[in-house]
């Protein structure tokens, strides 16, 4: 692939805050036209990227390119051709649906403002509430408006930063087929999410912990690439033995879901091993499944916390 | 980057509509200069007259009677009460109920006959030394001469030979020494400082408090951009604010406009956008608008106290004066006192209006470049 098949490419991207290290070195690629799901416990440096990738913060080190622009001298160049979209819901929420997107549209230097404000609010279905106070709008029509302006100048890379956190079911489904309908048109998109239903809906996820890439690929690669083995355990009082089986070494993540237990293990013979004494219990039923996306975000996470606890007692 | 008038006016446009929206500080914009200007004009007085007065009289003559009559026609003391000893007087002093205390002592006009000098007494409340000022020396003229005037008959051999010489005072440009003379044109000084350094501030902070200002910085944009959309909206405001005190001051006052007003308002923009600019460095500095409030008042009370709106600039310590000089209301005070109270030309201004010029350019740069283009 050449460069230009790649919407972002960045390389040792490095950001300190103080002494804190927040992005570590961070390599990144995105290939134009895919949806990439940014996956990561809080605090893991996913916001910080995102804000390096667009312009807003300079990295101390690494250099790389937001589509074909440098990141360090062309952040100008990138904020005409990119959409970014905040954690925190950034429109005037004194001004209405309508006056934001036109604000937005005269600042991009929109041709036709009139009409490319009445388009996005027909496509997203604003049309009615246009006159609408921002600040008077619920999670969901906010989270609408912020991606209608985010994709009113026709960017051709979108950056969203927790788009659906606080959003309802039906709105966050509506959204993702948004978010589907445009890529298919060729846009690209990198959003962080901390849900697992998002994570698998997108083309490949990068997985971030402590500001270091952890592992990055479709759902499917991610999974396997884990090595993770997983049981499921239903019965009852399965809160005590959750807490036994913790402290088996063969075991590194007990998760409830429902009415079972998940344990899950990186050592397919240890772990069953260490299980065996359990599964003459009647009280228990055990069956064998392949982990979930879930177990494996989970044991990524409890695997980064030891990393980084190691770490400092070491350092 | 190059500057953009569509995009600065996109700000302005935006500014515009969240304001006529924001009722309380549309409000604040009219009422701050109407109330200040009503209180100020009206209450304020630096030459108080008809002050509280009593009089501890030992001597019934004619005389005395005279002294008293005499103060009372000075307009500065109005006498309200006699009293009949000291320690009255004390009290009174004490409590604040009167400013000065007369004391008449025994055998007045008999000791005058007998060319003993007798000591006339006025104990002034000097905690408020304003106050006593010029009652004090308004005092002593007018006793003076009335008692030349009641010195007849045989008292007449007392009468003073002209002194050697006299002195003139002679009071220009406000013969009345009206005090809302001098305060009205130091009040529009004091309202634009207020309004101007507050608002830009806050309205900045506001952006980065609300966290639009991450969406402002993502988009394609210039600081200056930001700055002159940002700041327009304020300078228009203080125009509106600055016509509404003129008027005022003509119609409820009389303050006399003898200067040009077209050279004021020339001053006044560059005043004006001294405290944008003041306004938007703020804003750099500070984290939230509480902040922003905070430093605001910190430029505004010396703006009011070291500026010679309050007391005269003059009196002030050599190192308060330069204190005061790097204060832009100080130069604008004097500017605007000039043009409206003494008809100052261009010429005359002239040492007063550059030191804004060079403030204004230099305060914009700071706020240009204080300006975050990232989050860093």
């Amino acid at each position: 692939m050449t460069i230009q098949a790649y919407a972002i490419d960045v390389k040792n991207l490095t950001k300190r805050f103080g002494d804190k290290l927040v992005v570590d070195h961070f390599d990144v690629k995105v290939p134009k036209g895919k949806i990439y799901g940014f996956l990561g416990p809080n605090g893991s440096g996913k916001t910080t990227t995102l804000r390096m990738i667009c312009g807003l913060l300079t990295p101390d080190e690494g250099e790389g390119t937001a589509l074909g622009l440098d990141i360090r001298t062309e952040a100008l160049e990138i904020k005409k051709r990119i959409g970014y979209m905040t954690q925190k819901f950034s429109f005037w929420e004194d001004l209405t649906i309508r006056e934001n997107l036109e604000f937005v549209a005269t600042v991009y230097g929109l041709d036709h403002k009139k009409q490319r404000v009445d388009e996005a609010l027909t496509k997203l279905n604003l049309a009615t509430r246009q006159k609408q106070l921002a600040g008077s709008l619920s999670g969901g029509w906010k989270q609408r408006l912020a991606l209608a302006a985010c994709i009113l100048h026709d960017p051709q890379l979108l950056l969203l930063d927790e788009p659906t956190a606080g959003v309802d079911p039906k709105a966050r489904r509506e959204f993702w087929d948004e978010i589907h309908k445009l890529a298919a048109n060729g846009l690209t998109v990198l959003v962080s999410t901390h849900y697992m239903d998002e994570a698998e809906r997108c083309h490949a996820i990068i997985y971030m912990s402590y500001g270091k890439l952890v592992t990055q690929g479709s759902v499917q690669d991610v999974i396997q690439g884990a090595g993770l083995y997983t049981w499921v355990v239903q019965g009852e009082n399965l809160m005590s033995l959750a807490a036994t089986l913790e402290k088996l070494d063969a075991v590194k993540t007990v998760a409830p879901f429902g009415d079972s237990l998940h344990v899950s293990g990186t050592d397919a013979d240890s772990l069953k091993a260490a299980l065996t004494p359990y599964f003459d219990n009647p009280a228990y039923d055990w069956h064998q499944e392949s982990p979930s996306f879930e177990d494996v975000f989970i044991r990524y996470m409890a695997d980064a916390e030891d990393n980084f606890l190691a770490k400092k007692e070491a350092g | 980057m190059f500057f953009s008038f569509r995009r600065s006016a996109a700000v302005l446009v935006k500014e515009f509509i969240q304001l006529r929206r924001d009722t309380v500080t549309l409000r604040m914009i009219i009422m701050i200069p109407v109330i200040q200007l009503l209180l100020f004009g009206y209450a304020l007085n630096t030459d108080p007259k008809h002050l509280p007065t009593a009089v501890l009289s030992y001597d019934n003559s004619p005389t005395a009677h005279t002294v008293i009559a005499g103060l009372k026609n000075t307009e500065y003391f109005s006498i309200e009460q006699d009293i009949h000893s000291e320690q009255q007087g004390q009290d009174l002093l004490r409590r604040g109920e009167v400013l000065f205390v007369v004391t008449i002592p025994a055998g007045f006009e008999r000791d005058m006959i007998r060319g003993q000098s007798p000591d006339l007494l006025i104990e002034a409340d000097g905690s408020d030394p304003v106050a006593a000022a010029g009652a004090l020396s308004a005092a002593n003229g007018m006793l003076q001469r009335i008692l030349n005037q009641e010195l007849t008959g045989p008292l007449a051999k007392l009468q003073q030979s002209p002194p050697a010489f006299k002195i003139l005072t002679h009071r220009l440009y406000n013969p009345e020494g009206f005090t809302r003379y001098n305060i009205v044109p130091g009040l529009v000084a004091i309202i634009l400082t207020m309004t101007g350094i507050m608002m830009t501030a806050l309205a900045m902070t506001r952006e980065r408090e609300r966290g639009t200002m991450e969406n402002l910085l993502a988009m394609p944009i210039s600081p200056l951009e930001v700055m002159m959309g940002k700041i327009t909206p304020y300078v228009l405001i203080g125009f509106f604010q600055s016509a509404l005190i003129i008027i005022a001051a003509s119609l409820l006052f009389g303050v006399p406009i003898i200067g040009s007003l077209w050279l004021f308002f020339a001053a006044l923009s560059i005043f004006i956008v001294c405290n944008m600019a003041l306004g938007f460095t703020i804003s750099a500095a500070a984290k939230n608008q509480t902040q922003a409030l905070q430093l605001s008042i910190m430029i505004l009370l010396p703006s009011i106290l070291l500026s010679g709106f309050m007391f005269p600039f003059l009196g002030m310590p050599i190192w308060a004066q330069y204190l005061g000089n790097l204060i832009p209301a100080t130069h604008f005070i004097i500017i605007s006192r000039g043009i409206l109270l003494k008809g100052s030309t261009f010429i005359d201004i002239w040492p007063h209006l550059w030191p804004l010029l060079v403030f204004m350019v230099a305060i914009t740069c700071i706020a240009i470049l204080r300006y975050r283009r990232t989050l860093d």
